[in-house]
């Protein structure tokens, strides 16, 4: 079991506060969302636990030790980070570049050993790349890059595992693989956090949720409770269709507030 | 289920063959330099047979070749290694380490700066005094260069930023040394000043070699030593540092290593351009572009690059001997205009 909490944490990127006392607990077996409209400080508190990023107050603790008491490669054993953008500066083969994430358990002078290929070739079949892995990865979709990503921070085999944004760009069919990989890797017992723009797949595929606005923690808990219509008004300044289809919720971002007060309210249909 | 079955022994016949690939371009490398030394050794003004050659390193034979080889072509051999070695390796790693592939001591300003270094030096008379005041300016002017990078590095300035910025340290290097000798009122000094900007390793002694070759071994094995984490600098900084690097060691490394090894090259043989650009970038697809293997092949070609410019130096007569510094700028600048069109899309 792990548990991983920002404790009343601020964040300063240069002279700006990025982040403003935000607390918020995130467990084993849960997927946690994390949404918020743009600049509500999402990345940086992902960034900000996995000790990327020092605050400025507060702390981060995991499993009730704070994150900076773990050395560096004990945490990267511990914790793996996916960041936004996919950014691979040199064109590897995607078997390599998924074999970046056991550099965490290799010893100085030791190659990769029978172990880390199980865990490659397990992280490749999970997102199902092994189908390319001789391929250089800058040559693939978008969708296949985003799995090999994926699987690149999966090949580290930690029990906590932090996505940001990891379906922006890709297509309804890739959105829902990439959730439905996310949420089976919680219900087997890991913690997963997730930055995500989407309402809808938020909704559906977490079971909790942060809700992020202005760096502040707006609300956190059950998705029913964090993502309605008074607290979606409030962080995005939208309102929502919000409903159940095949017994699972969806939420739709339906109008802005400001355009509602230009427009006269439509007709219920 | 075929396909499972397949798929294992397939893969490992993959990852097999990567390594004898990568073991057998190290020894291609390793069997060049021996080929190249041999024929470093044999030519010149006199043309001696390799075996008289290989007796008189030995001590064997005719007193005169065994003076001419140990004492004038051996101690120029090691020095072209030593430099070839040096500057390929830093190019690797700096290409690796800015994740750019027009990085290079040279562009970058790096030895120009360390040229400047040993200038002052000349200009003060300190060399004159002190044997190791030029080589260790001459790495404080390297490790200058490279810190001010390396800060607009980490300040995420863009790759071009960084190529640009690098001209700009260049061009301050090279003005300065300019007015130093535009100063100087010795023409003995000048002289000495206008060989560190041409670049050569003619008429070096073992005393030179021994003056050079420990800075560049300790700036190598520093260099070496970053490889793992240049690989997980293949996913960006913050992926890097959440799989245990730290980035902090990585760059003093990286930025110690380069001046040790440009320092101690620079201080005996003056510039020598453009070799960690074009070294590193030919050997990168043969490496499959893993950045850590693609230091110690950089390493071996470099040196035979170097070794290979010196001998063609010896062989181009055109009245006076070409400085191998002027060779090899003829050949890389060229290269760096190929390379920019070549990578115009991903420097944004």
């Amino acid at each position: 079991m792990s548990l991983l909490e920002a404790r009343n944490i601020s964040v300063d990127i240069g002279r700006t506060r990025i982040l403003t006392g935000v607390s918020a607990s995130f467990r084993s077996g849960y997927l946690t969302g994390l949404v918020g409209p743009n600049g509500a400080g999402k990345s940086t508190l992902v960034r900000a636990l996995c000790n990327l990023l020092k605050p400025a107050a507060g702390e981060v603790r995991l499993s009730g030790a704070p994150i900076t008491s773990f050395h560096r490669k004990e945490l990267a054993r511990k914790l793996s980070y996916l960041p936004q953008g996919h950014t691979m500066h040199w064109p590897l083969e995607v078997e390599r570049l998924v074999a970046l994430g056991r550099l965490p358990h290799l010893g100085p002078f030791s190659d990769i050993g029978p172990q880390d290929q199980a865990a490659i070739d397990r992280a490749m079949a999970r997102t199902e790349v092994s189908a390319f892995r001789f391929r250089v990865a800058e040559t693939l979709s978008g969708g296949e890059r985003a799995r090999v990503m994926m699987a690149r921070a999966l090949a580290v085999e930690t029990d906590i595992l932090l996505v940001d944004e990891p379906v922006a760009a890709l297509d309804p069919y890739h959105q829902l693989h990439v959730m439905e990989l996310l949420r089976s890797l919680a219900d087997e017992g890991k913690l997963v956090v997730c930055v995500l723009h989407d309402l809808a797949l938020a909704a559906r595929f977490c079971n909790a949720a942060v809700l992020m606005s202005e760096g502040r923690v707006l609300a956190q808990g059950a998705p029913q409770d964090v993502l309605t219509d008074t607290h979606l008004r409030a962080a995005y300044s939208i309102r929502s269709l919000q409903g159940q289809h095949e017994a699972e919720p969806f939420i739709l971002p339906w109008r802005r507030l400001d355009a509602d007060a230009s427009k006269p309210e439509p007709r219920p249909c | 289920m075929t396909e499972a079955a397949t798929a294992a022994p397939r893969r490992a016949a993959h990852t097999v063959s990567h390594r004898i690939s990568w073991l057998s371009l190290n020894l291609a490398l390793l069997a060049l330099i021996g080929v190249l030394a041999c024929v470093s050794l044999t030519i010149g003004y006199v043309t001696y047979p390799v075996t008289d050659v290989v007796a008189a390193l030995f001590g064997l034979g005719d007193d005169k070749v065994i003076t001419i080889v140990r004492e004038l072509r051996l101690p120029r051999l090691l020095l072209a290694l030593a430099i070839g070695g040096g500057l390929g390796v830093s190019g690797a790693v700096l290409q690796g380490l800015l994740r750019n592939p027009l990085a290079e001591p040279g562009i970058l300003g790096i030895s120009s700066s360390a040229s400047f270094g040993a200038v002052i030096t000349i200009y003060f008379g300190l060399s004159a005094t002190f044997v190791y005041a030029l080589p260790m300016a001459a790495m404080a002017g390297a490790a200058t260069a490279t810190t001010v990078l390396y800060f607009l590095s980490a300040r995420n300035a863009s790759t071009l930023t960084i190529i640009l910025a690098g001209v700009a340290i260049g061009g301050l290097a090279i003005s300065l040394t300019s007015l130093a000798m535009n100063l100087s009122p010795n023409p003995w000094a000048i002289n000495e000043m206008i060989f560190w900007m041409l670049g050569s390793v003619k008429d070096r002694s073992m005393h030179d070699v021994a003056l050079a070759a420990p800075f560049v071994l300790a700036g190598v094995i520093l260099l070496l030593l970053t490889s793992r984490a240049l690989d997980a600098l293949t996913l960006g900084e913050d992926a890097a540092r959440s799989l245990g690097v730290d980035l902090k060691r990585v760059r003093a490394l990286a930025i110690i290593g380069t001046s040790l090894a440009i320092g101690g090259t620079v201080a005996v043989s003056g510039g020598i351009g453009f070799v960690g650009l074009v070294v590193p970038h030919l050997l990168r697809p043969l490496v499959g572009h893993v950045a850590s293997l693609l230091l110690l092949p950089s390493l071996l070609a470099g040196a035979a690059l170097v070794l290979a410019a010196d001998i063609a130096a010896r062989l181009i007569r055109v009245g006076v001997e070409i400085h191998l510094g002027v060779l090899t700028s003829l050949i890389g600048a060229p290269f760096f205009f190929y390379l920019i069109l070549r990578t115009r899309q991903r420097v944004e």
